[in-house]
């Protein structure tokens, strides 16, 4: 009987509908932002001359290592409905505070570990306010930003200072050439076989859907949130020390709002949803290389930074517009 | 009565001044369907509650399977065997069919603990082959089914681990029209049949509650005022005495 319910009301398969090519391209949000990515380097080689050199693709990379390593955090929180402001504001802190280890004679090593645990623990303070008062993740860790900066100001005396610059610990945090870029791919790989290969990433994805039926599966939904709050300002410390160590000196004016901006941009333009539920790691790479690309692109050409901003803002709504239109052809497409 | 399921003895619960649930006694078989009917407010998603260990009586204490337990929490419940498909669903939009059947309760690999997703969906697949619910592709997300299908989805789900002794369904019929509601209605005939299941089904519609249920408990102002075999009552009584006490209040 089973089997007749089955075969009478299903019809044939959906797959064979006119809208299965777009459906499967829909599925793949990645490669819509891909080959935009694609088409702007195409376009900039093309126009101008020093694009196309191993030289400006490291200045790239420099570019966008930042942006990619936070916005992978960013992904995560964002998938289980949550957002971090301060991360950028990590990634000021983060330097600093291995400094203060470094300067009281901790090895190096053991600095760096210890300013990442603590970048981990600032992600838990925001998950634990979010979640044991209720306050939105916004205001917590809108709050959170300022407090930072203002720790970062007051380490830092408000100059810079000159970062650690020798040995193979350096190297390998950022001193060493494309350094950075692995750095990029190791997190962007880790993270997206934790989101789509692990029982945290399917929670992850289900406490933002839907907090309360995920909770009432018996998942923990605020320990997901804390945990991913946790990873992105991970993330975003990791991202602050690698960046100071390849540069040589720490700047309490680097980071700050307008990196966490670009982001949570990476990661919107490549396809994360900002209400919660879906998004990809690698789409906040590719999202984050084409800003990268496109500022390159735009300092090569002599097109002021300001022309940046309108650029990022049209490539924001645009992808938002994407998102979406996708689903809505998503959904038509499976009925 | 080693048949017997799950039995709640002299349950109460209070939230603050009010009172939810007034010294609630009853008691669920194998291969039983329990209607739990009641006017909104009656105490009906409370008692669930208990029985799910979402809430903790204050007083009385609940049986399973003749043994007393105390049930900590769902996660407690669910161990033991008891399901629920709660009014709001509890399923995952932005997940496919075959990760919602088994949320929380992925399969995944060993040494490395990752995602068996094939055969999830092979699992899903069979499961719901086996209980005749027809979804096109266990890879559709689930936010793009009907309200009929997500909730078969969600009946799927709780009975779908296989070690389900007891199903509560809170309103599973809620909102749906009656050709989605007979497949519910139908789904929950199947899951009787194999005998091994106890389910209490909270329903709006008496109607529906007299078909398939095998009997009747009446909860008003937290208190169960009635209990008989669906063969020894109608629809017209239950709406007689659903109704009576408001009758007087109109003038």
């Amino acid at each position: 009987m089973a089997d007749a319910t089955v075969e009478q009301q299903t019809g044939g398969p959906a797959q064979r509908r006119p809208f299965g090519v777009l459906r499967g391209l829909a599925r793949m949000r990645e490669l819509s932002i891909l080959l935009v990515l694609i088409a702007v380097a195409i376009y900039f080689s093309v126009t101008t001359s020093a694009f196309n050199s191993i030289e400006n693709y490291h200045t790239i990379v420099q570019f966008f290592a930042p942006w990619a390593i936070i916005g992978v955090g960013e992904v995560m929180l964002l998938i289980c409905g949550e957002i971090d402001l301060s991360a950028g504001f990590v990634f000021t802190l983060s330097p600093f505070t291995l400094m203060v280890f470094y300067n009281n004679g901790v090895p190096l090593i053991l600095s760096i570990i210890l300013s990442i645990v603590i970048s981990a623990f600032i992600g838990v303070v925001n998950g634990f306010i979010r979640t044991r008062f209720n306050l939105p993740s916004f205001i917590v860790t809108l709050g959170m930003s300022f407090l930072i900066e203002g720790i970062s100001l007051i380490v830092s005396n408000g100059s810079p200072v000159s970062a650690p610059n020798t040995g193979a610990v350096v190297a390998i945090f950022g001193k060493a050439r494309w350094s950075e870029l692995i750095w990029v791919l190791a997190v962007v790989v880790l993270m997206q076989v934790v989101l789509s290969a692990t029982r945290f990433g399917v929670y992850t994805q289900a406490t933002g859907s839907n907090p309360v039926g995920a909770a009432e599966s018996g998942i923990r939904a605020n320990r997901v949130k804390i945990v991913n709050f946790a990873v992105c300002s991970t993330l975003a410390g990791i991202g602050g020390i690698v960046d100071g160590l390849r540069v040589g000196s720490f700047d309490p004016t680097n980071g700050g709002a307008n990196t966490m901006f670009l982001a949570v941009a990476s990661a919107v333009i490549g396809g994360t949803a900002l209400l919660g539920g879906s998004g990809t790691v690698v789409g906040a790479l590719i999202g984050a290389a084409l800003l990268g690309t496109v500022f390159d692109g735009f300092n090569l050409t002599g097109v002021s930074a300001n022309a940046f901003d309108v650029v990022l803002g049209i490539a924001i709504l645009v992808a938002m517009l994407l998102n979406v239109y996708l689903s809505i052809l998503r959904r038509r497409a499976s009925r | 009565m080693t048949d017997e399921v799950i039995r709640a003895e002299h349950v109460s619960k209070r939230f603050g001044a009010v009172r939810a649930l007034e010294d609630i006694n009853l008691s669920v078989r194998k291969g039983e369907i329990l209607g739990l009917i009641g006017d909104n407010g009656a105490g009906k998603s409370t008692l669930i509650k208990i029985l799910t260990g979402f809430h903790q009586p204050d007083s009385g204490r609940l049986l399973f399977e003749g043994e007393p337990v105390d049930l900590k929490s769902v996660v407690h419940a669910r161990s033991l065997g008891i399901e629920t498909v709660f009014q709001d669903l509890a399923l995952i939009n932005d997940l496919p069919v075959y990760l919602n059947l088994h949320l929380n309760k992925e399969l995944v690999g060993k040494p490395l603990p990752f995602l068996r997703r094939r055969e999830m969906r092979k699992r899903a697949r069979e499961a719901l082959d086996a209980i005749g619910i027809n979804i096109p592709s266990v890879t559709t997300e689930v936010g793009q089914l009907s309200g009929g299908q997500r909730q078969a989805i969600a009946v799927a789900r709780s009975v779908y681990a296989g070690d389900a002794k007891l199903l509560l369904l809170d309103e599973p019929l809620a909102a749906m029209g009656a050709k989605e509601g007979g497949l519910i209605l139908r789904l929950l005939a199947q899951l009787k049949q194999r005998g091994d299941l106890a389910i209490i089904l909270i329903a709006h519609n008496y109607s529906q509650v007299v078909d398939v249920c095998d009997r009747v408990n009446l909860l008003q102002h937290g208190e169960i005022t009635f209990d008989k075999p669906s063969k020894e009552t109608s629809v017209a009584e239950l709406l007689e005495l659903v109704h009576a006490e408001y009758k007087i209040d109109v003038p």
